[in-house]
C-alpha cells in the first residue's frame, strides 16, 4: 500500500489518494486535503457533512452515498454540490479519510 | 415441512428456485414463488430491440415454462414482509408462512423520480430502454430520427447493468454509420462518473474507445432536472446540456415494498453481508440478484455466480448456522462495442477489470478489454445459455469465484 505524507503525517493511500485507514485521519490533514481538491476554506457546513460522513462511515463500515447524505443531514443535493463541487460524496469522503464510497460497480 | 418463500421469480428467483429443485428432498421442503408478472424477460435483449438487432419475440417467454412443479408459483404481488413474524403478505389477500425467505425482486427504473422527465415529453424526446415498453418506442422513434444531437444519461448509480448505457452508445454509433447519418449525428454520454467507468483501468481503456468513435463524454454530472420544453438537461452544479433526443436511464430502486417494509435503504435495497447475501437484520433472509445492497454488479451472470455459491452452502446452513464468506462479488460480463464487436469485462469486489484472456473451457479464450468479433457472438449466444441452461439451474462451465488466470498486470 503507498503512503504519502499529509499535514506531516504520514498516512496509508490507495491508488486513487483516498486514504485507506480512516484512524489515521485528524482535521489538520482535512484541512490539507480540500485545499487539493479546490475548497480552500472549510466552513461549519463542511465540517456537519464531514462530521456526519465520519460517524456513518464508522457505523457502517462505508462510506455513505450521496443519497445517504442528504438525508442524514439535511442538506439538499444542490447545497451539497455548492459545498464540494462536482462528485460531492467522493469529495467528502476523500476529505473525511474514508475510503472511495462504493455503490457504482 | 419446511418452508422456502422466493419473492420475486425474475433471473435470479427463477434461478435459485431451480437449484432448490436439485439440492432439496420435496418430502421435508416446500418452496413457493410469488410473481405478478406472468412474462419472463431476458433484459439483456432490450438493448438490441430499439436498433432492430432483436423484437420482441426474443426476449419474452411465460415464466411457467422455467418453473414447474414440485416448485409452487403464485401470480400476485407482494404486499407486505412481516420478517419478525417470519410470513409475507400478498395483494390477493394470502399470507404465507415461511422458515427461509429470499428476497429476489430486483431493481427497476423510476422516471418520476427526476423533475421534468415525465412532463410531457417522456416516449416522444425522452426515451430509455431498461425495459421492454421503452425500448420499443425507442426503436420507433430511431426508424424515422433525421439526427442532430443524441445525449445518452445515467441519473445515478448504482444502475443494473452498469455497462449497457456504454453499449447502448457505441450501438448507436454503429447504427448511424449503417444509416448513412452518423456525420449527422452528434453522440454524448453525460455520467455521474468521473469517467466512461468505474474502475480505472476500464474506465481508461473504454474512455479511449469512445474518444476513437467520436463521442464525448461529459463526466461528474450529475442530473438534477430535465427541461423538455427547452430540451435540456440540467446538473446540480447548473452545467446544462441540450439535445434532440435524450435517452435517460433513470434511477433504479428496489421494489416499494421492501421500503415499506422496513428493510431497506434510501434506494429500497436490502443490506446485507456482501460475502454471504444474509440480510444484515434477519438471519433467515437471503437477497439474491439486483435487490441487495451488495457493491457488485447489478447483472444477471453475477446473480448465476452468487446463487451457484449460495445453494452450495444452504443445507449446511440450516444444520449448523453457520456460512463461511463464500461469494467474492465476481462479475463478467461481454460489452458491445458495435460493427459486430464486443469485449469482455471480469472482475469482483477487490479486483478491478484488466485486459487479458479469460478462460472458457471447450470453447476457447475470450480477449478481456479488447475488442473481438468472438466477443460480440459470445453475447449473442449468451441469450441462448440464459432460457435452456442458467434459468433452469443448470451449471456453465465457469468458475463461480474469480481466477486471475490469463489476466494482464498493467
Ligand atoms: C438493458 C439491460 C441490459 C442488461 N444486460 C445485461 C448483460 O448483458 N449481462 C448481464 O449479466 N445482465 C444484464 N442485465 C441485468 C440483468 O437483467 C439483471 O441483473 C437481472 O435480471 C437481475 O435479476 P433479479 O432476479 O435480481 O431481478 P429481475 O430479473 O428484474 O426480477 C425481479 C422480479 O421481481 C418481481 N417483483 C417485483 N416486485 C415484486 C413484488 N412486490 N412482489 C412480487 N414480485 C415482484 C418482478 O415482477 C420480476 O419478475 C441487463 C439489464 C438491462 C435492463
Amino acid at each position: 500500500m503507498p503512503t504519502r505524507v499529509i499535514a506531516g503525517k504520514t498516512v496509508e493511500v490507495d491508488a486513487e489518494g483516498f486514504m485507506t485507514n480512516p484512524n489515521e485521519w485528524n482535521e489538520e490533514i482535512a484541512v490539507e486535503l480540500a485545499k487539493e481538491e479546490g475548497i480552500n476554506e472549510l466552513t461549519p457546513e463542511h465540517w456537519k457533512v464531514i462530521n456526519f460522513c465520519r460517524q456513518s462511515a464508522s457505523a457502517n463500515g462505508k462510506a455513505p452515498t450521496l443519497r445517504a447524505i442528504t438525508s442524514g443531514t439535511g442538506i439538499s443535493t444542490k447545497e451539497l454540490f455548492a459545498l464540494f463541487p462536482k462528485g460531492p460524496a467522493k469529495k467528502v469522503a476523500k476529505i473525511a479519510g474514508l475510503g472511495k464510497p462504493e455503490g457504482c460497480v | 415441512m419446511k418452508k422456502i418463500v422466493i419473492l420475486g421469480a425474475g433471473t435470479a428467483g427463477t434461478i435459485v428456485a431451480n437449484r432448490f429443485k436439485r439440492i432439496l428432498d420435496f418430502n421435508q421442503w416446500q418452496v413457493t414463488l410469488v410473481d405478478p408478472d406472468p412474462v419472463h424477460y431476458y433484459q439483456p435483449g432490450f438493448l438490441f430491440i430499439p436498433f432492430r438487432m432483436y423484437s420482441e419475440k426474443d426476449v419474452i417467454k411465460p415464466k411457467r415454462d422455467f418453473i414447474e412443479p414440485p416448485l409452487r408459483l403464485i401470480q400476485s404481488k407482494v404486499e407486505a414482509i412481516d420478517a419478525d413474524h417470519n410470513r409475507v403478505h400478498l395483494a390477493d389477500g394470502t399470507v404465507l408462512p415461511y422458515d427461509f425467505l429470499i428476497i429476489a425482486t430486483g431493481v427497476d427504473i423510476h422516471p418520476e423520480e427526476t423533475p421534468g422527465m415525465l412532463d410531457g415529453e417522456w416516449g416522444k424526446s425522452i426515451h430509455s430502454f431498461y425495459t421492454l415498453p421503452t425500448s420499443q418506442a425507442l426503436r420507433d422513434v430511431l426508424r424515422t430520427w433525421k439526427g442532430g444531437r443524441l445525449v445518452v444519461n445515467v441519473v445515478d448509480n448504482p444502475i443494473k447493468c452498469p455497462v449497457a448505457p456504454l453499449e447502448f452508445i457505441m450501438l448507436s454509433d454503429w447504427y448511424f454509420h449503417q444509416q448513412g447519418m452518423r456525420d449527422r449525428v452528434e453522440i454524448i454520454y453525460a455520467t455521474p462518473l468521473s469517467g466512461a467507468f468505474t474502475k480505472p483501468v476500464a474506465s481508461q481503456l473504454l474512455g479511449e474507445l469512445l474518444e476513437s468513435k467520436n463521442i464525448k463524454v461529459e463526466p461528474d454530472f450529475m442530473i438534477e432536472r430535465v427541461d423538455p420544453e427547452a430540451k435540456k438537461i440540467v446538473s446540480y452544479d447548473e452545467r446544462e446540456i441540450e439535445y434532440d433526443l435524450l435517452v435517460t436511464i433513470p434511477l433504479n430502486k428496489g421494489a416499494d415494498v421492501i421500503g415499506k417494509s422496513g428493510l431497506g435503504n434510501e434506494l429500497n435495497l436490502v443490506p446485507v453481508d456482501p460475502y454471504t447475501l444474509r440480510a444484515k437484520a434477519h438471519p433467515n433472509i437471503f437477497v439474491l440478484g439486483d435487490a441487495s445492497d451488495a457493491p457488485a454488479s447489478k447483472a444477471g451472470a453475477t446473480a448465476h455466480f452468487s446463487i451457484d455459491l449460495f445453494t452450495e452452502h444452504f443445507l449446511d446452513y440450516v444444520e449448523t448456522g453457520e456460512l463461511p464468506p463464500y461469494f467474492d462479488g465476481h462479475a463478467n460480463c461481454f460489452i458491445e462495442t458495435g460493427f459486430g464487436k464486443g469485449l469482455m469485462i471480469d472482475f469482483n469486489y477487490t479486483q478491478e477489470p484488466l485486459p487479458g484472456r479469460y478462460p472458457l473451457p471447450g470453447i476457447g479464450p475470450l480477449t478481456l478489454l479488447q475488442e473481438s468479433e468472438f466477443n460480440h457472438w459470445g453475447k449473442l449466444m449468451f441469450r441462448w445459455m440464459y432460457w435452456h441452461i442458467l434459468l433452469r439451474g443448470m451449471e456453465l462451465p465457469l468458475s463461480a469465484t474469480m481466477s486471475m488466470a490469463g489476466k494482464w498486470k498493467v
